[in-house]
C-alpha cells in the first residue's frame, strides 16, 4: 500500500512538472519553427507544427541583413552588440557603485552617513514609471539621448547591491582587517585584496542578476533611442513586430526573438547557483 | 550592537559614496521633485507655458472617466497576475521538491523563463495567439471561438495576464522551492507518521511555515504587475483596445510622452509614487519584523 502510494505521488509529480515544463517551452519550440519558416508559408496560416528548411538562413539574414518584405530594420546584431554593451556595463557600473558605497557605510564613520545610505536605499521606490517625463528630460538636456552614457548611466543606481554587499561584507571578520592594516595595508589594497576576494560569490550572484535586469530594460531605451543603430534587442523586436499583422516576416521576427533570448537563457541556465543564490539570499 | 569603524579617513569615504550618490541625485531625485513641481503646474501642449494650479491636476485626475477606469483595470490585473503566477509556481515548486527522479532537470526547464524580457516573451506568445495565422489563434477559430484580441477588450487582457503570468512564474518558483527546502524535514514525517494526510499536511505545516516566503513574493509580484508588465503591454496590445489594457504605468507613458499632457502625467506619477511607497514599506516592516523574530 505505501509503495502504490509513493508510485502515484511520484507520477502525479512528473505529470504537473512535465507540463509546467512544455508549457514554458512551447513558445521557444514554435519560436524556431517559425524562424525555420518562410513569409508567405506563415502569412497564409499554413506553418506546420514541425521545423521547415530555412531555420540557418533565417538567421544569418536577422545577423547581417535584419529586413525583409515588411519589416526594415537594422541588422540584428547591432541590436545584439547593443544590448551587450548596455547589459554588461549596467551589471558592472552597479557593482562597483554599490561595493564602493557599502564599504564606506561598513568601514568607516563620517558625518551624513546614514543619510546617504539612506538616500540610496530609498531609490528602491523610484521606478522610471514615477518620473518618467522628468528623466526624459534631464536625460536629453544632458546630451544623453541616443548614446550608451544615456543607455546606462541612469539604470547604475543600485539599493538592492548596495544592500546585499553591505551585508556581505559585515559577515566578514573584522581581526582580517585589522591584521591587514597592522601589516601597513591601507583602506584601498584591503578592499582589492581582502574584502572583494571574500564576497566574490555575492559578486557573481548579483552579476547574474543584474546581467538580465540590463538585458531585459525596455521603458528607458525606449524613451532614450531613435536611433535604430542604437536599440538594444528587445526593443528592437517590438518594433519590427509592428502590430503584429498576418504578413510581417514572422520569420525574422522570431529568428530574432531566438537570438533575443539565447545569451540571457544561457547566463541563466549555466550560473543557476549562483541565480538562484543571489536571489534568495539577498532579495529579502 | 554597532560595529567599530576599521578606517581613520576624512575625505575617502565620501569619495567612496560619490558615484552612486551623483547618479541618484541626477537621475532619481531631482526627476523625481520635478514629477511633483510638475503635478502642480499646468503646462500648455507645446511646453511654452505653465502655470500654477494647485491640486487641479489631481482633482481632474480622480474625476476622469478613464483614469478611473485605469485604477480599477491595474487593481484587477496585478491581483489576477499576482495570484496565478503565485499559485501556479507554488504547485510546480511543491512537485519539484518531492524525491523524484530527474529533479534537477526540471528546475533548469522551469527556472530559464526568468531570463526572458517581458517584451520578449510578449512577441513570443503574439505569434502563437495572432488571430490569422497563429497556431492557437487559428486552432481557436476552428473551434468556433471567434479569437481577435486586436479588437475584442477581454480577449486582449486575457492575453496580456497570461503572457505576465507565464513570464513570472520562474521567479516565484526559485523563492517557493528555496522556501520549501528550508523547511525541516522531520516536522513534515513526524506528521506523517501520526497518520496526517499529505494535503492535510501541505495546508497545516508546510504552508504556514512558508508565509514568509508568501508575502515576500506578494509585494514583489504585484510591485512586478504594475511596473514590469508595461513591455508585454506595449508589444501587445498598446493599451488597446480602445483603452482596455491601460493599466497605470502604461497611462503615465502614454498621456506623457505620447500625448504631451504633462501635469496629467506628472500627477499620475504621483500617484504611482504613493503605491510604490506603500508596497515598499509593507516590505520593510516585513524585514524588520523578520530580523526580530526569526
Amino acid at each position: 500500500m505505501p509503495k502504490l502510494r509513493t508510485f502515484w505521488g511520484s507520477f502525479s509529480a512528473h505529470l504537473v512538472l512535465v507540463v509546467g515544463a512544455a508549457v514554458m517551452l512551447f513558445p521557444v519550440y514554435i519560436a524556431f519553427v517559425g524562424a525555420s519558416w518562410d513569409t508567405i508559408t506563415i502569412g497564409r496560416g499554413l506553418m506546420p507544427l514541425t521545423p521547415g528548411p530555412n531555420l540557418v538562413n533565417n538567421m544569418i539574414r536577422a545577423l547581417f541583413v535584419g529586413s525583409g518584405l515588411r519589416v526594415a530594420s537594422v541588422p540584428v546584431r547591432l541590436m545584439l552588440v547593443n544590448s551587450l554593451i548596455v547589459a554588461l556595463s549596467v551589471a558592472v557600473g552597479k557593482i562597483i557603485a554599490a561595493a564602493l558605497t557599502a564599504y564606506a557605510v561598513v568601514y568607516f564613520r563620517f558625518p551624513l552617513q546614514n543619510f546617504f545610505f539612506w538616500s540610496i536605499l530609498i531609490t528602491l521606490m523610484l521606478p522610471l514609471e514615477v518620473r518618467i517625463f522628468p528623466s526624459y528630460k534631464v536625460a536629453s538636456d544632458l546630451g544623453l539621448l541616443n548614446s550608451y552614457l544615456g543607455l546606462t548611466l541612469p539604470l547604475m543606481v543600485s539599493a538592492t547591491g548596495t544592500l546585499v554587499l553591505r551585508g556581505a561584507f559585515r559577515s566578514i571578520p573584522r581581526e582580517l582587517l585589522d591584521a591587514a592594516q597592522v601589516d601597513g595595508a591601507g583602506p584601498l589594497r584591503c578592499f582589492w585584496q581582502i574584502v572583494l576576494p571574500i564576497v566574490r560569490p555575492n559578486l557573481a550572484a548579483l552579476f547574474v542578476i543584474l546581467f538580465i535586469y540590463g538585458w531585459n530594460q525596455y521603458l528607458w531605451p525606449l524613451l532614450i533611442t531613435t536611433d535604430p543603430r542604437m536599440q538594444t534587442v528587445v526593443i528592437g523586436i517590438v518594433r519590427m513586430l509592428g502590430i503584429a499583422e498576418a504578413l510581417v516576416d514572422w520569420e525574422l521576427v522570431m529568428a530574432t526573438a531566438v537570438l533575443a533570448m539565447t545569451l540571457p537563457v544561457l547566463v541563466v541556465v549555466f550560473m543557476q547557483r549562483w541565480l538562484i543564490m543571489g536571489l534568495t539570499e539577498t532579495e529579502k | 550592537m554597532r560595529l567599530q569603524p576599521v578606517f581613520r579617513n576624512r575625505f575617502l569615504p565620501y569619495l567612496l559614496v560619490l558615484p552612486q550618490l551623483a547618479l541618484t541625485g541626477i537621475f532619481f531625485f531631482w526627476p523625481a521633485g520635478v514629477a511633483l513641481y510638475q503635478s502642480l503646474l499646468r503646462t500648455d501642449p507645446f511646453g511654452l507655458r505653465s502655470r500654477f494650479v494647485g491640486v487641479a491636476n489631481f482633482v481632474r485626475l480622480f474625476s476622469d472617466h478613464y483614469y478611473l477606469h485605469s485604477v480599477k483595470l491595474s487593481f484587477w490585473f496585478s491581483f489576477l497576475v499576482t495570484f496565478l503566477a503565485m499559485g501556479l509556481a507554488l504547485l510546480l515548486a511543491v512537485m519539484a521538491n518531492k524525491r523524484i527522479r530527474g529533479a534537477r532537470i526540471y528546475r533548469t526547464l522551469l527556472v530559464w523563463p526568468y531570463a526572458v524580457a517581458p517584451a520578449t516573451a510578449a512577441v513570443l506568445w503574439s505569434f502563437i495567439f495572432q488571430p490569422q495565422i497563429g497556431i492557437i489563434g487559428r486552432a481557436l477559430k476552428t473551434v468556433g471561438i471567434t479569437w481577435n484580441y486586436y479588437l475584442n477588450a477581454p480577449q486582449a487582457l486575457a492575453l496580456v495576464i497570461l503572457v505576465s503570468v507565464w513570464k513570472q512564474i520562474s521567479y516565484n518558483f526559485i523563492f517557493f522551492l528555496a522556501g520549501l527546502q528550508s523547511i525541516p524535514q522531520a516536522l513534515i514525517e513526524a506528521a506523517a507518521v501520526d497518520g496526517a494526510s499529505s494535503r492535510r499536511i501541505f495546508w497545516r505545516i508546510v504552508f504556514p511555515l512558508l508565509s514568509p516566503t508568501t508575502f515576500f513574493l506578494t509585494i514583489m509580484n504585484l510591485n512586478y504587475a504594475f511596473f514590469e508588465t508595461f513591455g508585454v503591454i506595449d508589444a501587445l496590445t498598446k493599451g488597446g483596445p480602445g483603452k482596455a489594457t491601460e493599466t497605470l504605468s502604461y497611462k503615465v507613458y502614454v498621456d506623457g510622452m505620447v500625448n504631451l499632457n504633462i501635469g496629467s502625467s506628472a500627477a499620475q506619477s504621483v500617484v504611482l509614487l504613493v503605491v510604490v511607497i506603500l508596497l515598499t514599506a509593507f516590505q520593510f516592516k516585513f524585514v524588520e519584523r523578520k530580523v526580530h523574530y526569526a
